[in-house]
C-alpha cells in the first residue's frame, strides 16, 4: 500500500503523499518541487538503472533511488 | 542603449550594491554578464568557499556594484559557507558589504517553484526587484503572465527580461535605480510563515536575550532567528549553539517540540506555507493556465539519456572535443609558431651576440614562446567545456555517470569538476563545491588533479609531434595522434578509479550520500558567458606564461649558462652571423659552435645537477635534459618545454625546425638518439599521473583548509607518476 517513487515504472505517473525525514536532503527534495499534492512522472532510469529521472512541478529532476524511496507516492493508473 | 557598462572595475567602495539571487538554471550568469559587461572580478569570501563574483553596472544615476551570488533553491544555509551567503543579504556584521537591494532572477517557465526563493528573499526586509526571465521562451510556449498583477501580487517590482535576447535590461536597471533611490533601506518583512510559528520565533528571541545578560554579543538577525527554527542541524543553529551555549540548544528542541505539537513539523510547516503562498500570489496571473514543458528538451532526452544510445552519444561527443583540439587549433598555432621564430631572428640581427642576447633568445623567447604556442589548444578545450555546460548537457552526463562513479566511490556530481580539471585542475577543484557531501567532495578533489589538464597538453602534443608519425585511419577521421592523446587522457581518468576506491575505503569511509540534480531545459548557449569563460581562461593561462613561465624560464636560462667563460662561443657566432665562406665550411662552423655550447651546458649548474639525478630517472629511460626538465617543472608542468626549449637552444641543437626537430636529432655521445617512441610515451605517462602544479596543491589546501591533503595529492601522485613511466617504458620498449 505504501508506494515509493523508485517503484514506480517508467512513465508512471504519481501523485506524491508525504516526504519522508526533516533533515537537509528532505528539505531540498521540497525545494526542488517534491511537494504533497503534486503530480510526479518517472521518465526513465538511467543507463545502469540509477539515477532516476523525475518530472516535477515542471522540471526535470535526477534522484537517486535513495532518495526516490523517501517520496511516498499514489500511482494513477 | 541607454546606458554602457562600463569598463573598468574601479575601487567600488560607497557604491550602490545590488545582490543577484536566483535558483539554477534561470539565465543568472547571462543576466549577470549584460549587467556587468565582461568586466567580473572573482574571488572567495574570506575563509569559506563561496564564490564571490562581482561586476559594476552603470545606471542612469551613477555607477553600482552587481554581486552575483551562487545558484541556490532556497535560503536555508546548511554549511558554514551557505550562511556567508545569506549573511551577505541579512546585513550581518560580519559582512560590512552588505547590499542594498535584491535583484532575484526567476525562470518565467518554473514561476511557481522559483517563488519558493522569492518567499524567502522578501523576509528579509530588503527592497526586492524580480527579474521574470526567460520571457520570450515562455511567450513562444503559448504561456502568457500578466506581469502587472504578479507585481501588484508580490508586492515588489517585477521586470519581464530575456537576458539571452537581452531585452528588457534597460527597464531593469531603471527599476533597479528608481528603487534605490525612493526605497527605504528596510523594508517591513513579509510574514508568510503561520502567526504561531512567528510566536515561537519571539519565545526564541527572548531565551536568547534572558542568557544573554552577561555577553554584549549582538541578536542575529531576524531571518537567521527563523532558520534556527526551521533546519534542524543547519548552519545558523549550530552557529546559535556555539555563541550561547547548550541552554539555545534545549530551548530550541522544546520551541520545535511545542511547534510540531500545534502545527506539525517545522520542515513541512515551511514547505505547505510557501507553496501556498506561491499559489495564491498566481492567482490570475497566468492568461491561460499551462505549464507548458519543452517538447525540444524531451526529445533530445529520449536519445541523449536514453541506455544504449545516451552512453553512445556520450563517447562520441567526448571523442570528437579531442580531435577537434588537434584539428582547428593547427592554424594559429603555425602563426604564433612563426611569430616566434620571427622576433628570434629580429632580435639576432639587432644585437651582437652575447649575455643578453642569449638571455633573450634562449631564455625569454625559447621559454615562453613554447609555452604561448599551446593557446589556440587550450582556449578551444574551454570553449567545448563552456558549450557543454551552457547547453544544459553537462547534467546529462552527471546522470548518465553517476552509477559508474558510485561504484568508485565518487558522484555523478564528481563528473563536472573533473570533467573542468581537463582544463585545469585549479577551477576543477573549486567546481567540487557543488558536490554537498564532504567525503564525496574530498574525494573528487583529490582525484580531479590526475585528469590530463591543459598545462599537460603541451607537453603531449610536444612529443606526439615529434615521435608519433601521423598515420590516418578510417579515411583521415582518425589519426594515430589523436589516438595516442586520447590515450594520455585516459591513463588519468584510469588511475583514478583505484584512488578514489582506496580512498572511500580507508580515509574517506561512509555511507553513500544522497544526490538530487535539476537538469534543466537544453538551450542555445549564450555567446556572452561561453566566450567570457574563454577569455578569462585564455587570460589566466597568457599571465600565467608571462609571469611563472617567465620567471622559471630566466632561471633556468641562468643555471644553464653559469659557469663557463662564453667567449669562444660568441666569437663563433659572430663569425656565422657574418659567414660568406662555402656551404661545407659553413656547416664545419655549425658543428663547432654546437659542441662548444653542448660543453657549455653540461658543465654549468644545469648540467650538473641533471648528471647527478641521472641515475634515478635512467630506469624510466630519461637523460639527464629530461630529467633537469622535469626537476625545474615542479612550479607547473609546462616549464618542461620551456627547459628543453632553453636546454636545446643553449647546448646549439635548436635551429630552424625548432624544439621538435631539436628532441628528434639530440643523441647521446655514442651516437644513438635519445628519444624513442618508449622514452617519448614514458615521459608523456609521467605528466599524465605526475602532481607538478604549485597552483593545484594550493587551491587544494585552500579548498580543503589543511596541509594533509595537499601533501597527500603530491606524494600520491608523484609515486604513481614514477612507477607509471616505469612500467610504460619497461612495456613499450619490449613491444616495439
Amino acid at each position: 500500500m505504501d508506494t515509493t517513487l523508485d517503484q514506480l515504472q517508467p512513465g508512471q505517473r504519481a501523485n506524491i503523499i508525504r516526504i519522508a525525514g526533516a533533515d537537509g536532503i528532505a528539505s531540498r527534495l521540497r525545494e526542488m518541487g517534491f511537494v504533497p499534492g503534486e503530480l510526479v512522472h518517472f521518465v526513465r532510469p538511467a543507463p545502469l538503472g540509477d539515477p532516476l529521472k523525475c518530472s516535477v512541478h515542471g522540471s526535470r529532476i535526477a534522484v537517486r533511488c535513495g532518495e526516490a524511496r523517501r517520496v511516498y507516492v499514489e500511482p494513477i493508473s | 542603449m541607454a546606458s554602457v557598462p562600463t569598463v573598468s572595475v574601479a575601487e567600488t567602495s560607497g557604491q550602490d550594491r545590488v545582490a543577484l539571487v536566483g535558483n539554477p538554471n534561470t539565465g543568472k550568469s547571462t543576466l549577470f554578464n549584460a549587467l556587468a559587461g565582461m568586466n567580473v572580478r572573482t574571488g572567495n569570501y574570506p575563509g569559506v568557499t563561496i564564490e564571490k563574483k562581482t561586476g559594476v553596472c552603470e545606471l542612469e544615476t551613477g555607477k553600482i556594484t552587481v554581486v552575483d551570488l551562487p545558484g541556490t533553491y532556497s535560503l536555508a544555509p546548511r554549511s558554514p559557507d551557505e550562511l556567508v551567503a545569506v549573511e551577505v543579504l541579512t546585513d550581518h556584521v560580519t559582512q560590512p558589504d552588505g547590499v542594498n537591494l535584491i535583484v532575484c532572477v526567476v525562470n518565467a517557465l518554473l514561476l511557481q517553484r522559483n517563488l519558493f526563493l522569492v518567499s524567502q528573499l522578501l523576509e528579509l526586509g530588503k527592497p526586492v526587484v524580480v527579474a521574470l526571465n526567460m520571457i520570450d521562451v515562455a511567450k513562444s510556449r503559448g504561456m502568457e503572465i500578466d506581469v502587472e498583477r504578479l507585481s501588484t501580487q508580490l508586492g515588489v517590482p517585477v521586470v519581464a527580461t530575456s537576458a539571452a535576447k537581452r531585452t528588457g535590461i534597460d527597464k531593469l536597471k531603471t527599476v533597479v535605480a528608481e528603487q534605490l533611490k525612493t526605497s527605504p533601506e528596510q523594508h517591513e518583512r513579509s510574514r508568510i510563515l503561520p502567526p504561531e510559528f512567528y510566536a515561537s520565533v519571539d519565545r526564541f528571541r527572548d531565551s536568547l536575550i534572558a542568557t544573554d545578560e552577561a555577553s554584549d554579543a549582538s541578536l542575529p538577525d531576524d531571518y537567521l532567528l527563523e532558520r534556527m527554527v526551521l533546519d534542524r542541524g543547519g548552519a545558523p543553529e549550530l552557529q546559535v549553539i556555539r555563541t550561547y551555549g547548550d541552554s539555545a540548544a534545549e530551548s530550541l528542541a522544546a520551541i520545535r517540540e511545542d511547534l510540531t505539537q500545534a502545527l506539525g513539523d517545522p520542515i513541512d510547516i515551511e514547505c505547505n506555507a510557501r507553496y501556498a503562498w506561491a499559489k495564491a500570489k498566481l492567482d490570475s496571473v497566468f492568461k491561460n493556465d499551462s505549464r507548458p514543458s519543452s517538447r525540444v528538451t524531451d526529445r533530445l532526452d529520449a536519445i541523449l539519456t536514453h541506455r544504449v544510445m545516451g552512453l553512445i552519444c556520450f563517447v562520441i561527443m567526448m571523442f570528437i572535443i579531442f580531435q577537434s583540439i588537434y584539428t582547428f587549433a593547427a592554424w594559429p598555432m603555425d602563426l604564433i609558431d612563426a611569430a616566434t621564430s620571427g622576433i628570434t631572428d629580429a632580435v639576432c640581427s639587432l644585437m651582437e651576440p652575447g649575455k643578453l642576447r642569449s638571455l633573450i633568445t634562449d631564455g625569454i623567447i625559447a621559454g615562453v614562446g613554447g609555452v604561448l604556442i599551446f593557446l589556440p589548444q587550450i582556449a578551444l578545450l574551454f570553449l567545448f567545456l563552456a558549450l557543454l555546460e551552457d547547453c544544459g548537457y553537462m547534467a546529462r552526463a552527471a546522470f548518465l555517470v553517476d552509477r559508474i562513479m558510485t561504484t568508485f566511490g565518487l558522484s555523478g556530481k564528481s563528473f563536472l569538476p573533473m570533467m573542468s580539471s581537463f582544463a585545469c585542475a585549479v577551477p576543477g577543484v573549486m567546481a567540487s563545491r557543488v558536490i554537498e557531501n564532504r567525503r564525496d567532495r574530498f574525494a573528487t578533489i583529490m582525484v580531479a588533479p590526475l585528469m590530463s589538464c591543459s598545462a599537460r597538453l603541451p607537453v603531449y602534443l610536444l612529443l606526439i609531434a615529434a615521435f608519433i608519425p601521423s598515420t590516418t585511419y578510417f579515411a583521415g577521421w582518425l589519426s594515430l595522434p589523436a589516438i595516442v592523446l586520447m590515450s594520455m587522457y585516459l591513463v588519468g581518468v584510469v588511475a583514478a578509479i583505484p584512488v578514489a576506491w582506496i580512498l572511500k575505503k580507508t580515509l574517506l569511509r561512509g555511507e553513500v550520500a544522497p544526490f538530487v540534480l535539476e537538469l534543466p531545459e537544453y538551450k542555445i548557449p549564450s555567446a556572452k558567458v561561453v566566450l567570457s569563460r574563454v577569455w578569462a581562461a585564455s587570460k589566466a593561462f597568457v599571465i600565467r606564461a608571462g609571469t611563472l613561465i617567465f620567471a622559471a624560464s630566466i632561471l633556468i636560462w641562468f643555471a644553464g649558462f653559469w659557469p663557463g667563460d662564453h667567449t669562444n662561443q660568441y666569437r663563433m657566432e659572430a663569425q656565422l652571423d657574418s659567414f660568406q665562406g662555402t656551404a661545407d665550411a659553413r656547416q664545419t662552423l655549425i658543428a663547432d659552435l654546437n659542441a662548444e655550447s653542448s660543453r657549455l651546458l653540461e658543465d654549468s649548474i644545469l648540467g650538473r645537477t641533471g648528471h647527478l639525478i641521472e641515475p634515478i630517472v635512467r630506469p624510466l629511460g630519461w637523460d639527464w635534459k629530461i630529467g633537469v626538465g622535469v626537476l625545474a617543472s615542479f612550479p607547473a608542468r609546462e616549464v618542461i618545454i620551456s627547459t628543453l626549449g632553453t636546454i636545446y637552444s643553449l647546448g646549439g641543437d635548436a635551429e630552424e625546425e625548432g624544439l621538435v626537430g631539436a628532441l628528434q636529432a639530440s643523441t647521446y655521445d655514442d651516437g644513438t638518439p635519445v628519444y624513442s617512441v618508449p622514452v617519448a610515451l614514458s615521459v608523456m605517462v609521467f605528466f599524465a599521473l605526475c602532481a607538478q602544479c604549485v597552483s593545484t596543491l594550493l587551491v587544494i589546501r585552500r579548498e580543503t583548509n589543511s596541509l594533509f591533503w595537499p601533501c597527500l595529492s603530491f606524494s600520491y601522485m608523484t609515486l604513481l607518476a614514477y612507477f607509471g613511466a616505469w612500467l610504460t617504458y619497461a612495456v613499450s620498449s619490449r613491444l616495439l
